[in-house]
């Protein structure tokens, strides 16, 4: 018997038509865990780095986390895994919701797609039956609407849909996948979903999920659910409201966007509006928000509620969270919150990624006022600013004019429109748009941060250290206090150093080696949960989470029945991110890409930056190019990794 | 008959505070393993959520008796602008749908009140308190206690009917 595990995938060939349920190697997850390392193990093992995003070699995989469908609370993860068209590199965009413990439930860890479908389909799991369904009566509808529809037609309410709307359909590079009040929706995903022609996958399932030492399992996660009440009682002083709690940003309970509005930069990530959050801005978006939010909700088995339900007049209902509430006001330069709610309805049945879709349209925007883009390529567009962003929103996503340029991202629509227009495609990471942050001075753990992260997203890699320094002493005891999270003493201590000015401050302190240190631990923290399906609200992304180092060995141990001791865990950790890593500079990946947007900060660093990376290069195990070296392949047992990096001349005997 | 105090378990609903997040059904299933949390099955579950969050409805509904015949219940509740079908308020495991019941025998599935424990454990786990516990004395008639073979009996007297079950013992006995 499988213990946290379904112990099978779902193999579907869309070329040819074919579904088989293959058994999944138990030592997988004494090695990998699951989820994201899995997922990445088969994209090594299967996808040589010529394949192109769009190619029927590429693989999409919906994988399900180890834990996922457990007692565990928050752990309902499903990472979904190709090549994006984006940054040609490893995708992995995961959601929360019902989706992942569904396909546990049916019996399944992953779904791995091949080939592509000659017309618009979906695939229908239930339990042991699976096929595959016509889908070309939901060809154009949104990505909300496809949900109920298919629930309706199949009689199965309680099915859960990841469905894609028409950007997914006309390969938009930052088509998302919708799925209830989650999405996945960073890095094209839902293009590759959309070029396969798959536009839902359904699942229904009425089976168990077992746990090997069940009592001591169970034990464990009350002790997280009764840390989770007291948390949440207790929230960390000195720290903006949406980092003092546990959660994703809640964005959708605070109405307070002082912070957010004033700090991150409106527009083409250009100008910052010191003087914005007035009492009037503040009384009229509190009365918006709480007008259009009818409920809070959450995803399964978390008590977090980190989405709404939005339902304004004149629209059709749908879910909202973190963060896409202000990107469209903010790059579109409208002061009316009304407005934020009633586009990301658009968007959302579009299926498109909050982040950086707003940031395309302000790109766009800018350059036909810098006259690279010309009045032709706006014929039609209205003049005033949210008309503008509901007529550009609705070109790009139906690839019409300017629209099928801009669909690409604003550095693949740089290069094809020329004329200086990538100068700017400024805030990219990696070919990837980032959040419109710009900052003074250089943060050396944020720097790595970025530059190192291969997902290209910094709010996947961030958390458990605070951001900034405490400005007393007193804040800073009382934050060590109950710190029970670090892997290390000595993280105390770098903390309680930590000045906000003088010599022990940003950029040179924490150190160029406790930087690399506190970057590896949360780091380390993310890759676990990703692997495991526990949210990172719960876990890598809040100061002071319910789970971490110390308790979840124990946690896995009891669920698997294989026994996990930090160090086995750490290990287990390291071999995901090392493999992603090799597999990214398989495919190209080089230092020359790892670097954050040249304006992020204001003061910049040049060579304590390149003593940063080298620094992390090497505790990493990694050559000064960022290649994981012979020895450190070695010993994490990964010869084949090594074997293949030599074969095609990327690593060298030395 | 003599008057006895008899201690009455009430689960209090309240749908509003409900965040649909199923941790009911899930801990539900968990408890009710063999052995117990050995394994995690929402479908195993003595409570489901009838849930349909762009029509906002998010109720909670425990399993009652065991029903043989479906009902002529098909009319519809609005409450607070929602609309509900007399189904999604029934707690009976009954032919006309799939809830509640054993997804391998298909056997009828109920509330036990998770009897040993402190509290109901989808109470223990709904951190958002849609689900509260309270606990009442009341005074009730004193009804006699069945053997185990009368509940057995009296079971099977409601599937098959009284005439259909005197026949059978009737002709089992004739056999001895």
């Amino acid at each position: 018997m499988a213990f946290a595990e379904a112990g099978f995938n779902l193999e579907i060939d869309l070329t040819r038509g074919s579904i088989e349920r293959v058994a999944t190697d138990p030592g997988l997850s004494k090695l990998y865990l699951g989820g994201l390392a899995t997922n990445t193990k088969i994209l090594w093992d299967r996808v040589p780095p010529e394949v192109e995003p769009f190619s029927p070699e590429n693989l999409l995989i919906f994988g399900t986390g180890l834990l996922v469908g457990t007692p565990a609370p928050g752990c309902n993860r499903t990472i979904v895994s190709t090549i994006s068209p984006q940054t040609q590199l490893m995708a992995y965009s995961m959601m929360g919701g019902f989706w992942a413990p569904e396909l546990k439930y049916a019996g399944y860890d992953k779904v791995i797609f091949r080939g592509k479908s000659p017309t618009l389909v979906y695939l229908w799991i239930n339990n042991d039956k699976v096929e595959i369904r016509d889908a070309s009566h939901l060809a154009g509808k949104g990505a909300v609407e496809t949900q109920e529809l298919i629930r309706q037609e199949l009689k199965q309410p309680y099915a859960q849909v990841a469905a894609i709307g028409l950007a997914g359909e006309n390969r938009v590079f930052t088509a998302s996948i919708e799925q209830g009040r989650s999405s996945a929706s960073r890095l094209g995903i839902g293009a590759v979903m959309g070029d396969k022609r798959i536009k839902a996958v359904v699942v229904r399932g009425t089976k168990d999920i077992n746990i090997a030492r069940p009592a001591e399992y169970m034990q464990l996660c009350h002790e997280v659910l009764a840390y989770i009440s007291d948390r949440e009682e207790k929230p960390v002083p000195g720290v903006m409201p949406i980092l003092a709690g546990l959660g994703s940003p809640q964005e959708m309970l605070h109405t307070d966007e002082k912070w957010h509005t004033e700090n991150f930069s409106w527009g083409n990530s250009r100008t910052r509006r010191k003087e914005f959050w007035t009492k009037e801005v503040e009384e009229k978006w509190k009365e918006t928000q709480e007008t259009a939010r009818t409920r809070l909700i959450s995803c399964y088995n978390c008590p977090m509620k980190c989405g709404a339900i939005i339902s304004l007049p004149g629209m059709s209902t749908y879910m909202m969270k973190c963060f896409t509430k202000l990107t469209y006001n903010m790059a579109a330069f409208v002061d009316d919150l009304d407005f934020g709610f009633r586009i990301a309805q658009r968007a959302t049945e579009y299926g498109v990624d909050g982040f950086s879709t707003p940031q395309i349209m302000a790109f766009a925007f800018e350059l036909r006022e810098a006259g690279i883009l010309s009045e032709d390529d706006f014929a039609g567009c209205p003049d005033d600013n949210e008309g503008k962003f509901y007529w550009l929103l609705d070109r790009i996503v139906r690839r019409e004019g300017i629209g099928d340029i801009l669909a690409d991202g604003t550095h693949w629509a740089a290069l094809k429109i020329g004329k200086g227009a990538d100068a700017y495609a400024h805030n990219n990471i990696k070919k990837h748009e980032q959040l419109p942050l710009k900052l003074g001075m250089l943060n050396p753990v944020y720097f790595l941060m970025y530059c190192t992260g291969e997902k290209a997203n910094i709010t996947q890699i961030e958390g458990q250290f605070p951001q900034a320094p405490f400005p007393t002493m007193e804040e800073r005891e009382e934050f060590v206090k109950d710190w029970v999270h670090v892997p290390d003493e000595k993280f105390k201590q770098y903390l309680l150093d930590w000045e906000v000015r003088g010599e022990k401050s940003n950029p040179y302190y924490p150190t160029i080696d406790m930087s690399v240190e506190i970057v590896d631990w949360q780091e380390k923290m993310h890759y676990i949960d990703d692997s495991l399906g526990m949210c990172a609200g719960l876990s890598s992304f809040p100061l002071k989470p319910p789970y971490h180092i110390h308790n979840y060995p124990i946690l896995i141990s009891a669920a698997t029945g294989f026994d996990f001791d930090e160090a086995a865990l750490s290990l287990a950790a390291k071999r995901s991110r090392t493999l992603l890593r090799a597999f990214n500079i398989r495919r190209g990946l080089s230092r020359a890409d790892e670097k954050p947007p040249e304006d992020h900060w204001r003061k910049r660093f040049p060579e304590l930056e390149e003593q940063l990376l080298d620094a992390y290069y090497k505790f990493k195990g990694w050559n000064n190019q960022g290649i994981p070296t012979k020895e450190t392949l070695h010993e994490l047992g990964m010869d084949y990794v090594s074997e293949d990096l030599e074969k095609r001349g990327i690593l060298s005997y030395e | 008959m003599s008057k006895a105090k008899k201690k009455i378990k009430v689960i209090k609903i309240d749908v509003d505070k409900c965040n649909g997040c199923r941790a009911c059904e899930l801990i539900c299933s968990s408890f009710h393993a063999t052995p117990k949390y050995s394994s995690n099955n929402p479908e195993r579950s003595r409570i489901r959520l009838i849930r349909d969050p762009i029509k906002d409805i998010y109720l909670p509904v425990y399993a009652g008796e065991y029903t043989p015949s479906e009902c002529t219940g098909r009319n519809k509740y609005v409450l607070d602008g929602r609309e509900y079908s007399e189904c999604d308020t029934c707690r009976a495991s009954c032919p006309s749908r799939s809830l509640f019941k054993e997804p391998d025998s298909g056997l009828p599935l109920k509330c036990d009140m998770c009897d040993g424990e402190d509290e109901p454990m989808c109470v223990k786990w709904c951190l958002s308190k849609a689900l509260t516990y309270e606990e009442r004395e009341e005074e009730r008639e004193e009804e006699p206690k069945l053997g185990e073979m009368e509940i057995g009996l009296e079971s099977l007297v409601n599937r098959h009917g009284l005439q259909k079950v005197m026949d059978t013992i009737a002709r089992l006995s004739k056999k001895g």
